[in-house]
């Protein structure tokens, strides 16, 4: 057989495709790929340490700059774990306000990723698509919150405040026209023959494999593994609605991407029904709290599921007013662990689709 | 909230003696033990998901404490296993034979803290560039330039 000689080709940190600032080096002999290395880092702010140095309540709008795609996740996350050290109660109203804006940031978070999914493939329109529905729920988390992405509005004890006036009806008219988009990008993108030329057979993931690397999420949940912990260990008031986990079959690149279009319809299941729940409860939106946050000497770890996968806080306390050690499990960065084994083997064009089948967020990957 | 489902601690502690259990049900497994302790928790117990691993620093007690949080995707269950590293000796074997997924966050672990993973296969920085000195999430690490 004809032997070639090897080389190296430095893929990003400055490349559209890697959704940030990542970089994959990568081995190739001609245009299969032999190893790919991936690098990152580039982007570490040094949270964990920072947080070491605020209070609790502080530490709330630094976990929005990590995922900032679906920044509600990653506070609740974090109000979470503090609320179970703490023993705190939450407000009934507060739980659905925290479903609500939640199930919206997974669903703007996903209209990102299969958007930036098409569009690293080469379908413009799809992206484009997606925008337009991401801006309507960026304009109602607007209204609820007073900002697009940084969101900061859950509190240890509940919200930040309480939905604005008529609001839970526009988000209600939303949500009816929500079926309507996604069966759009059904056609537009799922049905393309290109975009499944790309994405079907590639990057295949077995199960066994996904449980092994600790991967979360559509990625895991593409290869058929039932793993939701909305649905395994439902956390706040999850066990109120009724939905269904979505997963694959093949665990490829298209399984994964599916995944994500299916569970945004989840999510427009869930929050209809908790606009509807809603209605019956009232009160406060923020349990009693002291002012200064001292917990017990202890430890707590929280996962949720976010929308890249499973988002975890572990949190030390010393007694103070501030955390002793925060760690945060980020979905991106485990799932980015396996990328060189998933790569291997496939063209170089793949890279790019497996990658963004991934969906990753810079700002979680490097914490 | 819904409460969780830990592990069987109880029906694990009989198996084996060597291990602590606190009062919030988390395990502490001497260092020289882990491996075999680690393995049979994954063959026995299905505890087959590896889901958080960190480590904490305590220069006070002159330890590094290494947090495992392990789920069970079968069961349903979770459980937190906890060893202690010798702050002048930061060694630890790694556990990435027996789950994949402690493969990058060892290596944070290594980057942020400094404790070594013995049989990791690429253990080298992950955040941080190779040249930096030091482990900034150690309590004693200094930064000059640094506003804290």
């Amino acid at each position: 057989m004809l032997r070639t000689q090897e080389y190296f080709l430095n893929f990003g940190p400055q490349h559209p495709s890697t959704h940030g600032v990542f970089q994959i080096i990568l081995t190739l002999d001609g245009e299969r790929i032999v190893k790919g290395e991936p690098v990152c880092g580039y982007l570490h702010r040094g949270i964990e340490k920072l947080a070491e140095a605020r209070t609790y309540t502080q530490v709330i709008p630094y976990t929005d700059r990590m995922d900032y795609l679906a920044a509600m996740l990653q506070n609740l996350g974090y109000v979470q774990a503090v609320e179970k050290l703490m023993g705190i109660e939450v407000p009934e109203r507060a739980e659905y306000l925290r479903v609500i804006s939640g199930e919206l940031s997974r669903i703007a978070s996903h209209l990102i990723g299969i958007g930036v999914n098409a569009l690293d493939i080469g379908a413009f329109t799809g992206f484009l698509l997606c925008f337009r529905e991401r801006e309507k729920i960026m304009d109602l988390l607007e209204e609820l919150t007073g900002s697009r992405m940084t969101l900061s509005y859950a509190r240890i004890g509940g919200v930040a405040d309480d939905a604005p006036e008529g609001w839970l009806d526009r988000l209600k008219k939303l949500m009816d026209e929500m079926p309507g988009y996604i069966e759009e990008y059904q056609g537009l993108i799922t049905g393309n023959e290109i975009f499944q030329a790309r994405t079907k057979f590639i990057g295949i993931l077995s199960p066994e494999t996904a449980i092994n690397y600790s991967l979360s999420g559509p990625t895991l949940r593409g290869s058929g593994v039932n793993y939701d912990l909305r649905k395994a260990r439902p956390y706040g008031v999850y066990d109120r609605f009724d939905f269904e986990v979505p997963l694959g079959e093949n665990g490829d690149c298209f399984d994964r991407f599916l995944c994500r279009m299916l569970e945004m319809e989840q999510s427009v299941r869930i929050i209809q029904q908790a606009v509807e729940q809603i209605k019956e409860v009232d009160g406060p939106v923020i349990g009693k709290v002291p002012k200064v946050l001292k917990p017990p000497k202890g430890e707590v770890y929280h996962e949720i599921e976010s929308s890249k996968g499973i988002i975890g806080y572990y949190v030390v306390s010393d007694g103070s007013n501030k955390p002793y050690r925060v760690h945060v499990r980020r979905p991106s960065f485990i799932n980015l662990g396996y990328l060189d084994e998933m790569v291997r083997g496939y063209l170089l064009a793949d890279v790019v689709a497996i990658l963004s089948s991934i969906d990753i967020v810079l700002g979680e990957v490097d914490c | 909230m819904a409460k969780e489902k830990i592990a069987p601690v109880d029906e694990i502690k009989q198996k084996f003696g060597y291990i602590e259990v606190d009062e919030a049900m988390t395990v502490t497994v001497p260092r020289d033990k882990l491996l075999e302790f680690m393995q049979a928790l994954k063959d026995e117990f299905a505890l087959d998901y590896l889901t958080n691993e960190t480590a904490v620093d305590y220069p006070e007690e002159n330890k590094f404490q290494v947090v495992y949080n392990i789920n069970s995707i079968e069961k349903g269950y979770s459980l937190m296993v906890k060893t202690d590293v010798d702050r002048d000796n930061p060694e630890l074997p790694s556990v990435f034979p027996i789950w994949g997924g402690a493969n990058w966050q060892e290596r944070e672990i290594y980057d942020l803290l400094g404790i070594a993973f013995t049989g990791h296969p690429n253990l080298k920085r992950i955040l941080l560039d190779d040249q930096f000195e030091g482990h900034p999430l150690r309590k004693d690490f200094q930064w000059e330039g640094g506003r804290e």
